[in-house]
């Protein structure tokens, strides 16, 4: 066991810092859920991905820095230390490129990675649909081969709703059904669809908050190309599985993003808390160290990806996934606690408490998470 | 940066959870609530286990927290009936630091498991198996003492854990009892053991209960297959799995004095016991409500690992007392980078 960061690693920490620190001030405030914010998000993309620090542990040929693991860490914590914005690319970045390496083609890579971390084509998720959310592999939107023209490809019919931050997105990635006379699990296409194609018709959604950070989208004959599809035809569940281990696990939800809200609520707490209240006390506390475990736990689990083949988590992702969710409700909980009779009031921990609100629902509701945890974690029998 | 265990720790984690399995079995810890002698201590004793903290040039292993952090995991799996964490953990290392004609006489027997040592640490000192020992080492005005038993007066004390039987002892503080070593270190190694231990009963207890919620059949199926037995399981298992970690952490922390500030250290120390022993009680909760009534019987197990759960979660400051030394950190702490 050795808790020491190398030379350069150490040296990583500080450009990274240095650079947030000259950069990131006009961008700090910009919402992913507004029109503006998202436009202005964009340039802010474009920014990191000149300084090659949008993607740190892609490859360089895409844009990355080839970084491990532990520098890819080291950059979420100096990022939201900075108290930098969430990422307009994230779903793209964390959900969709962990596929594209493991299922992608070289051409696909080639073709979308560097737009993605620029910010050029940012990305949306279609998993659930009106009739599927937990039960996903109940879905019904349909793709049906065709050869057009000599081109083959797919047309789509049905519809994908709560699509994070769709309706300023450029394209979006999910499963469809390709075969519908197989069991339900196959017969499933994971597709990349083109969401200013003809066919396509995007509904924003208001969400908790009141910004429009949701869409429905509505497929009616839209066409996709054979070169848009991710792994084999009908085997999109396999492909789609692989993401959302990577959506629970580490890359969606670094530990950086709540220790520094975390600190954010120790200092509320030392300017403005009654320090003498050891419910408060207790509730601070618990939530700091809460992140603190989480950061432990990850450092736990890298060094076990690094030593082995396989650079995954299986199941115990839903451990983090839990774990990461009720944590950002605590902290924020906390606040709001310590703000008193003014959390009534808008402020920046009330728009976090709402986000972290959606954290126990979105990627696998924190109930399928224990039941994973319950049947593939402890063996027990399921239901 | 290796957050992990080297594969000889885990090889000697491996060797004692094999010992203790064959050697401490729940009978042996009955036979401790009846008053019995084991022979535990000895198989222990010839394994290097007792000793393993005591210099090499002592007749032990000279080992540090990393080593024995695991190891004592395995104890707290077999609630070991006897005191590895107050002997091995606390006394062997404040002898060895404190030096003298005190280390001189006792480091070898101690390390070799030819006597026992215990101590009583903290605000109200309740000793854990005097009965057993030959040394006390307890804390007077700020210092530690070094004290031989048969200077000790001895009240026995209703516990409730008998397998980790509790005293008052009175001695009189003298300038040769004296130790030169450091009381909150030796507090802070105390409470790191006691969670290590509780690291394993969460482990034993959550283990107990998938196997008999697999085995007991309700309403024509396995009570494991039912998402309310499920869902309280999980959480069993997220909060050991989550306390796992800090504690590893709190033993790196005590093994490096040079990586890390006394205060520090006392930080990752708290907020170990705080998780660990949330986790040992959590799982205690959860096994007793799925076992049901056979769990509230004497006759089965499971009263023996919660027991001693209670008793290890109070010890050495409880969830409360560590979370509240956490706060006076961070209320003191300068804005420093991370």
């Amino acid at each position: 066991m050795d808790l020491t960061y190398s030379a350069p690693e150490a040296a990583f920490r500080a450009e990274a810092r240095a650079w947030l620190d000259a950069n990131v001030g006009p961008f700090r405030d910009a919402s992913s859920n507004t029109a503006d914010g998202f436009a202005k998000l964009r340039e802010w993309d474009r920014l990191l991905f000149d300084a090659r620090l949008s993607a740190v542990s892609w490859p360089e040929e895409y844009g990355g820095r080839g970084a491990s693991l532990w520098e890819w860490l080291i950059f979420e914590e100096e990022y939201w230390a900075a108290a930098a914005p969430q990422r307009n690319s994230q779903n793209g970045i964390f959900l969709l490129a962990p596929t594209l390496f493991e299922f992608g083609t070289n051409e696909q890579r080639g073709r979308i990675l560097p737009k993605m971390a620029s910010g050029e084509e940012v990305w949306a998720q279609g998993w659930s649909e009106p009739n599927a959310g937990s039960d996903l592999a109940g879905l019904r939107s349909r793709a049906e081969r065709v050869v057009e023209d000599g081109r083959g490809g797919w047309r789509l019919f049905g519809q994908k709703t709560w699509c994070s931050r769709g309706a300023f997105c450029d394209r979006l990635f999910g499963l469809f059904r390709s075969d519908p006379t197989a069991e339900r699990h196959r017969g499933l296409t994971y597709l990349m669809v083109d969401l200013r194609a003809e066919g396509v018709e995007v509904r924003p959604v208001q969400v908790l908050d009141g910004e429009e950070g949701f869409a429905e989208v509505f497929f009616d004959g839209a066409f996709v190309p054979d070169q848009d599809v991710i792994g084999e035809p009908n085997d999109g569940w396999a492909v789609a599985m692989a993401t959302a281990s990577s959506e629970r696990g580490l890359t969606l939800r670094s530990p950086g993003r709540f220790l520094a809200t975390a600190d954010r609520l120790v200092e509320l707490w030392r300017a403005r808390g009654d320090r003498s209240d050891p419910a408060v006390a207790d509730s601070v506390v618990r939530a700091w160290m809460d992140a603190q475990a989480y950061q432990l736990f990850t450092q736990q689990a890298v060094s076990v990806l690094m030593a082995g083949e396989d650079k995954k988590m299986g199941a115990e992702a839903s451990l983090n996934k839990v774990w990461w969710s009720e944590l950002d409700l605590s902290i924020h909980e906390a606040a709001l606690g310590l703000l008193g009779d003014e959390a009534q009031l808008d402020s920046d921990w009330l728009r976090g408490f709402e986000f972290a609100l959606a954290g126990p629902i979105y990627a696998g509701t924190n109930e399928i998470q224990r039941n994973v945890i319950a049947q593939r974690l402890l063996g027990l029998p399921r239901g | 940066m290796n957050f992990a265990f080297t594969e000889d720790q885990m090889a000697f984690r491996d060797a004692v959870r094999t010992l203790l399995e064959k050697e401490c079995p729940p009978e042996v810890v009955r036979a401790r609530w009846e008053g019995k002698p084991t022979e535990v201590w000895a198989s222990l004793s010839d394994m290097g286990v007792v000793g393993m903290t005591a210099p090499e040039d002592a007749g032990g292993l000279g080992m540090d927290e990393l080593d024995l952090v695991l190891v004592l995991e395995e104890c707290g799996r077999a609630a070991l009936p006897e005191p590895i964490v107050e002997h091995a953990a606390v006394v062997i290392p404040a002898l060895r630091e404190g030096g003298g004609k005190t280390a001189q006489r006792w480091l070898p027997m101690l390390a070799a498991g030819e006597a026992v040592a215990t101590a009583g640490l903290g605000e109200a000192p309740l000793v854990p198996d005097a009965d057993r020992a030959a040394l006390l080492l307890d804390d007077h005005d700020g210092c530690l003492h070094a004290v031989e038993m048969s200077a000790c007066e001895l009240t026995p004390l209703d516990s409730i854990d008998r397998g980790r039987p509790l005293f008052a002892a009175a001695w009189y503080a003298e300038k040769d009892t004296k130790v030169e070593a450091d009381f909150e270190l030796a507090f802070d190694r105390a409470a790191l053991g006691a969670s290590a231990q509780l690291l394993g009963l969460a482990d034993r207890m959550i283990s107990m209960t998938v196997e008999h919620s697999k085995e007991r059949e309700q309403f024509g199926r396995a009570i494991g297959s039912f998402q309310a037995v499920q869902h309280r399981l999980a959480d069993a298992l997220l909060r050991l799995e989550f306390a796992r970690p800090v504690v590893y952490r709190a033993a790196y922390a005590v093994a490096r004095p040079g990586e890390c500030a006394p205060a520090d250290r006392s930080l990752r120390v708290s907020m170990a016991k705080a998780y660990a022993g949330d986790a040992a009680t959590d799982a205690a909760r959860a096994a007793l409500q799925i076992h049901g009534a056979i769990g509230y019987s004497w006759e089965f197990d499971l009263h023996l690992f919660m027991k001693r759960a209670w008793s290890l979660a109070a010890a050495y400051g409880d969830g409360s007392f560590h979370r509240r030394r956490v706060g006076d950190w961070l209320q003191q702490r300068e804005d420093s980078d991370a």
